[in-house]
């Protein structure tokens, strides 16, 4: 594994999602107003903040499932803003959901192969794509219940799938909506290892995540929304030690 | 999973039943081959309506909608074309108007959707009528009429293709597709799938066959206007029937269109002024006790004598 580098050393060219002034009203309540972020290829980057603070309305963004009311969102040097959520999957940025959207009278090898033949602009024919499917389950952890229906797992295994039909699409980006939410301590621990690998294999991720020992143990750096609108950014030791950020988390 | 032997078994039982519809025309009287006509027809509506509202779970009654525009092409075309022609011109007419209908409405979702293509059918039957009346001059036309034995065939081959194709759909990664959607279309969306398109080309397919029955049994109605055509019982009794049958297994809707038609027969010629009211008792009945229709007893009658066998050995 590559050893990450600093913040400062990245140039221009090594960010692989650039979103700037990001606007999303919802009536009268703004769940993003004047968003900018960053995100640097291969980095970890954790998005925390309160209840309603935005992060989720902030992925629905990214992933297209909601069209930005200003605003720019650059993927790889490209404008991706109004894309439709199909066409964002396929270039390159997968997502999971905070509440457990599989399908649940689907099979497990199933999820993984509707994310491979249309999560991708390229798929491989019949054998190259059940050897890649394969090598995804065994990868979250899954091949053992393959052929169980999505709705049967337990939600641990749900959190697995999730993540698995999201990188049976080959992200270069992937996006995590609360991971950890609802698992035991040991599923938490076993979640932080296969955000860890799914790193190392070289996919970017940003998380969003209440569980503050994963996002501090996991993440290479850390932005706090707060009331849709970004409060601090910074390593996860910055972010521990900044005064905002305790009075908003202690506050509310 | 299937198993080969279960697979094979199908096949047998698709063959034997292909051998015998094709010797109906043989064997048995007239009325018995309009009536199994009939019969073919409601199981051609109810499996093509399972192809769309099956796996997504939209409740379409715009089946009226896309047969009678089958009729209705075939009303005005077939005594200058020949049959075949007639037949995909039908549905190639009712495939355009599901998708650019599909295209535009089905964002809508649940009963919204219902809704709208139940308004979908007086919408296209109020135009034929308005089209009739100010620039033809006449409401209701005749037919040039094929013989009854050409009409069952002809409805026999659609039976087959949309048996075939949806087949083939439910194995495809369209199939795949579908599934997803049904079960969470965000969730689909964000996997890659362009759900709308996805939606809107299998709306379509279904509607295709739909209008080819609508062409085919133009031409057993000899005389049709815009209400005969357009009756809103083509867009309720594929529900009905499908609710009857099952939609999970493609043998499901054939048996619930055909036990119902059946039954439908039955009644209407031994109570003619209560079949309504039986209908209605029996259907309240099949929700009750058979909330997964007769596909639901089957699969579980199945389960037992599996693991019945199982046990033995």
């Amino acid at each position: 594994m590559e050893e990450k580098c600093g913040d400062g050393i990245f140039g221009e060219n090594m960010k692989i999602l650039e979103a700037e002034r990001l606007t999303k009203h919802f009536g009268g309540l703004a769940a993003a107003s004047g968003v900018d972020l960053d995100v640097k290829e291969g980095e970890i980057l954790g998005l925390i903040g309160p209840n309603g603070a935005g992060k989720t309305t902030l992925f629905n963004l990214l992933s297209g499932a909601l069209p930005p009311d200003l605003g720019v969102i650059r993927f790889k040097g490209q404008d991706i803003a109004g894309l439709k959520p199909h066409q964002i999957t396929r270039r390159g940025i997968a997502r999971t959901f905070q509440s457990v959207k599989i399908f649940s009278r689907m099979s497990v090898v199933d999820h993984v192969r509707l994310g491979y033949l249309f999560g991708r602009i390229e798929t491989g024919g019949g054998d190259e794509a059940d050897r890649e499917v394969e090598e995804i389950l065994e990868f979250v952890g899954l091949a053992s219940v393959r052929n169980a229906r999505g709705g049967d797992l337990i939600l641990a295994n749900q959190k697995r799938l999730e993540v698995a039909r999201a990188l049976a699409t080959r992200p270069a980006l992937l996006l995590l909506d609360e991971l950890m939410a609802g698992l035991t301590p040991t599923e938490m621990a076993e979640a932080m290892e296969l955000v860890k690998k799914i790193g190392e294999r070289g996919v970017t991720i940003v998380m969003i995540e209440h569980v503050m020992k994963a996002i501090l143990s996991i993440c290479d750096r850390i932005i706090v929304l707060n009331q849709g609108m970004k409060i601090a950014e910074g390593t996860p030791e910055e972010i521990a030690g900044n005064k905002t950020v305790i009075e908003v988390y202690l506050g509310e | 999973m299937k198993t080969p032997g279960k697979k094979y078994g199908s096949f047998i039982a698709l063959i034997t039943l292909l051998a015998l519809l094709v010797g109906v025309p043989g064997y048995m009287s007239s009325y018995t081959v309009i009536l199994i006509t009939n019969i073919l027809m409601y199981v051609v509506l109810t499996l093509s309506w399972a192809i769309f509202s099956g796996p997504t779970g939209y409740i379409s009654l715009a089946s009226a909608a896309f047969f009678g525009t089958g009729v209705y092409a075939s009303a005005l075309l077939s005594s200058s074309l020949p049959l075949p022609v007639v037949i995909v011109i039908g549905g190639a007419t009712s495939f355009t108007l599901a998708f650019l209908v599909g295209s535009l409405t089905l964002r809508l979702k649940g009963m919204y959707f219902t809704m709208f293509t139940f308004g979908l059918v007086e919408l296209v039957r109020n135009s034929l009528h308005w089209w009739e009346v100010n620039m033809t001059g006449t409401v209701g036309r005749l037919i040039i009429t094929a013989d009854n034995t050409t009409i069952f065939y002809a409805m026999v081959g659609i039976f087959m293709s949309v048996l075939l194709v949806s087949y083939l759909i439910k194995r495809s990664r369209f199939g795949l597709a579908l599934q997803g959607i049904g079960e969470s279309e965000e969730a689909a969306a964000h996997s890659g799938v362009n759900v709308t398109r996805v939606k809107a080309v299998t709306f379509a397919v279904s509607a295709f066959f739909m209008g080819a029955a609508g062409a085919t049994m133009s031409m057993r109605w000899t005389y049709i206007d815009p209400t005969t055509a357009f009756s809103i019982q083509f867009s309720f009794m594929p529900v009905l029937m499908a609710i009857f049958g099952g939609t999970g297994h493609l043998y499901a809707p054939i048996a619930g269109a055909t036990v119902f038609s059946l039954l439908e027969e039955l009644l209407t010629t031994k109570f003619p002024y209560y079949y309504m009211l039986i209908f209605g008792l029996i259907m309240l009945a099949v929700i009750r006790f058979m909330p997964r229709g007769l596909e639901g007893v089957i699969e579980k009658w199945r389960k037992s004598v599996e693991t019945g066998s199982s046990v033995k050995t």
